[in-house]
């Protein structure tokens, strides 16, 4: 059977499998049951990797816009989502995860290519992806997770919200509101916490004197268990276990990863004027792709080509996703639609007026 | 016809939508057992049950922010903030989160999602409990932002807040819960948003209010005819977003005078919005500037300062003194 929560750290050093140099270090029998998923992980992990580089050139060529680089942090998303069923489960993200979320459809890529190009078609994924849009606001996103579960749970429908946040949200009114809640009505949620060391330029001590993050499950009626999340064998096994907690009626889960942002905050952010070079050195050792391809290796189960062919794919992703989008079309006006479900008559007038302004500077 | 009390048909009309539409859940603070602390939802937990009427621990970010999840799983909210002074702690969520849902994802999802909330002054609150803030709720498209003064349309504009695709903030006069009483229509009754009601005829001059200022208004109009021979028109906008701006102008273009009351302080209040209105519709028609009579521009004063904030019908009478006395 799969790991009990029970058995996992909520401080101290987070729960792994691998260790940074490839060494397998944890359980073989919880080894034995996730390796199997290792080669889709790895090939998620390349994927995102590549569309993540992609994106930057992209940005840099206005072809898309500022974006948050998921470097660093893919085991940490691909890793959890693997163990969620998009039949069933919402996935709510922030902004870093968008890259990450392939095992719910190539719709996600070519939504966020929208979102990234400023289309008003970015917004959504269509019904049935149950992946909500990007959120902005801070921790804004964790109120949603808890009414989309507890609107299951109002109709009796099977289901776990994967909610994601990071260490900077955790500070905000939303993130202690949200999780009481959720352990008050023992929503079926997987508040999922990367905590990537920094919020821009904020370190861990300037966000929290607690020892941990996974510390505050139990102040919310919760468990928090802390999982290394460059360690993507570690990061499935423990979001598989999350999620039966919470499928089994036994309400939410904290769980930390502890992951580190290898790039800029953002593509207008320079973490080279207050990420310290030593640290950098550290965690550029503890990259998640080659941990896992080191293990994956060893046991034959990767390759060059597996490898060659992941990278390929990814691009080609990429170029569907932002050929699509670009092909796309939008009205210059289009900001007037799905304010209300029927305009206001000051809307219908105002629109008016702007087509005769567009109709003027056309003519021009 | 039934004669009821504001907080009688409010609590009717929760009532009769829970029992038509199984979706409606109803949640906030003290909402169950105890049934509201202005008994506005008492007995229906009674009657539809906890997993129906659900308390909330104290934390308005979160019951204005779970109604986005639980609109897109299906279910229609009604979540009530105990005192509207309290938004300012959901602002986020109400503005930035459930304001945009519609918009941001393209269509993709609506927000039946009501918020109601008690606002307004007059009863000798602790702070905090009487600011009336409708106005910031107007600058945010996608609210509804509605306020009725009367318990027929309080009844009839809730049915049609809780129906609505779209996110409706409904603020409920504190003071008028047990003072309005009126005959409300028995069954179904749905007022719809943007059509403004004539509470009382005039030639001379129009006055126009929401909520609890429509009353003060109705009696300084009948002062104005005892006292002064004026006959003023009162207008209760009902909602005011959407704003009848059209009921509005048509008065004013009769009468050639205007006075806006509200409770909110003066500067950049919702009267300030339909007096431009007013100018721009009916400029060549106006006979004197229009009036605003409205709270001062401090913040909500303490219990025993607050007679001398909030308009009066001595204020209201004034101000339609001003608005008539300059040709007169």
């Amino acid at each position: 059977m799969g790991l009990s929560l029970d058995d996992l750290p909520a401080v101290g050093e987070p729960f792994r499998l691998v260790a940074t140099d490839g060494s397998v270090v944890g359980p073989t029998a919880v080894i034995d049951e996730v390796l199997e998923r290792g080669p889709e992980l790895l090939a998620g992990m390349i994927a995102a990797r590549v569309a993540n580089r992609r994106l930057f050139s992209l940005q840099r060529q206005g072809r898309t816009g500022t974006f948050a680089p998921i470097e660093g942090e893919e085991a940490s998303v691909i890793g959890a989502v693997a163990a969620f069923e998009p039949a069933t489960d919402w996935i709510v993200p922030y902004y870093r995860e968008l890259l990450g979320l392939g095992r719910y459809g190539s719709e996600v890529l070519y939504r966020y290519a929208l979102y990234q190009r400023g289309h008003p078609g970015g917004g959504y994924l269509p019904e049935g992806v149950r992946v909500l849009f990007p959120q902005i606001s801070l921790a804004a996103q964790l109120p949603h997770a808890v009414g989309l579960a507890w609107g299951r749970q109002l109709r009796k429908a099977p289901g776990v919200v994967l909610a994601f946040c990071g260490d900077g949200a955790s500070s905000e009114g939303d993130f202690a509101e949200s999780l009481n809640l959720a352990g008050v009505r023992r929503a079926p949620v997987v508040f999922w916490l990367k905590n990537n060391g920094w919020a821009i330029s904020t370190p861990l001590a300037a966000q929290t004197a607690a020892p941990s993050f996974a510390a505050r499950g139990p102040a919310y009626g919760m468990p928090g268990v802390r999982v290394d999340g460059n360690d993507a064998l570690a990061v499935v096994a423990v979001a598989a276990a999350a999620r039966a907690h919470a499928a089994a009626g036994r309400g939410p889960v904290l769980v930390e990863a502890v992951t580190y942002r290898m790039g800029p905050h953002t593509t207008a952010d320079d973490p080279l004027r207050y990420v310290p070079a030593q640290e950098r050195a550290h965690w550029a050792a503890a990259d998640p792709i080659e941990r896992l391809r080191v293990v994956l290796t060893a046991a034959s189960a990767w390759d060059d080509t597996q490898e060659a062919e992941a990278e390929a794919a990814a691009d080609r992703a990429v170029d569907e996703a932002w050929t699509r989008a670009e092909a796309t079309p939008v009205a210059p006006d289009a900001f007037f639609d799905h304010v209300y479900a029927e305009p206001t008559l000051r809307q219908r007038r105002q629109r008016e007026e702007l087509r005769g302004h567009l109709a003027d500077r056309a003519a021009r | 016809m039934t004669v009821l009390t504001m907080v009688e048909a409010i609590r009717a009309c929760l009532h009769d939508e829970m029992a038509r539409d199984g979706r409606v859940v109803v949640l906030g603070q003290d909402v169950g057992a105890n049934g509201g602390v202005f008994r506005a939802t008492d007995g229906l937990q009674a009657a539809f049950g906890p997993e129906r009427v659900v308390d909330m621990p104290l934390a308005e970010a979160v019951i204005v922010g779970s109604c986005v999840g639980l609109a897109i799983e299906g279910a229609v909210p009604v979540a009530e903030v105990q005192f509207l002074g309290f938004a300012w702690q959901a602002m986020h969520q109400l503005c930035g989160q459930v304001a945009r849902l519609r918009y941001r994802s393209d269509g993709r999802f609506a927000a039946p999602i009501t918020i109601r909330a008690p606002f307004g002054g007059g009863v000798r609150t602790p702070e905090l409990h009487s600011e009336a803030l409708e106005s910031q709720f107007a600058n945010v498209p996608g609210l509804h932002v509605v306020a009725p003064a009367s318990a027929a349309d309080a009844k009839g504009l809730l049915a049609t807040a809780i129906r609505s695709p779209d996110p409706v903030l409904f603020l409920e006069p504190l003071r008028g819960y047990r003072l309005i009483r009126d005959e409300v229509p028995d069954g179904e009754h749905l007022v719809p948003f943007g059509v403004a009601r004539l509470v009382r005829p005039g030639r001379d001059v129009t006055v126009v209010a929401w909520s609890a200022q429509v009353e003060v208004c109705r009696r300084a109009a009948q002062r104005a005819q005892d006292e002064h021979g004026i006959d003023a028109e009162v207008i209760d906008l009902r909602t005011i977003v959407p704003f009848d701006a059209a009921t509005v102008a048509a008065s004013v273009a009769r009468t050639g005078r205007v006075v806006v009351v509200q409770e909110a302080p003066l500067t950049a209040g919702f009267a300030s919005e339909v007096v431009a209105t007013v100018v721009e519709e009916c400029f060549y028609d106006l006979e004197s500037p229009p009036v605003r009579v409205s709270g001062w521009d401090v913040p909500y004063p303490v219990g025993l300062l607050e007679d001398g904030y909030v308009p009066d019908d001595d204020r209201v009478l004034a101000g339609i003194l001003r608005a008539t006395e300059v040709t007169a």
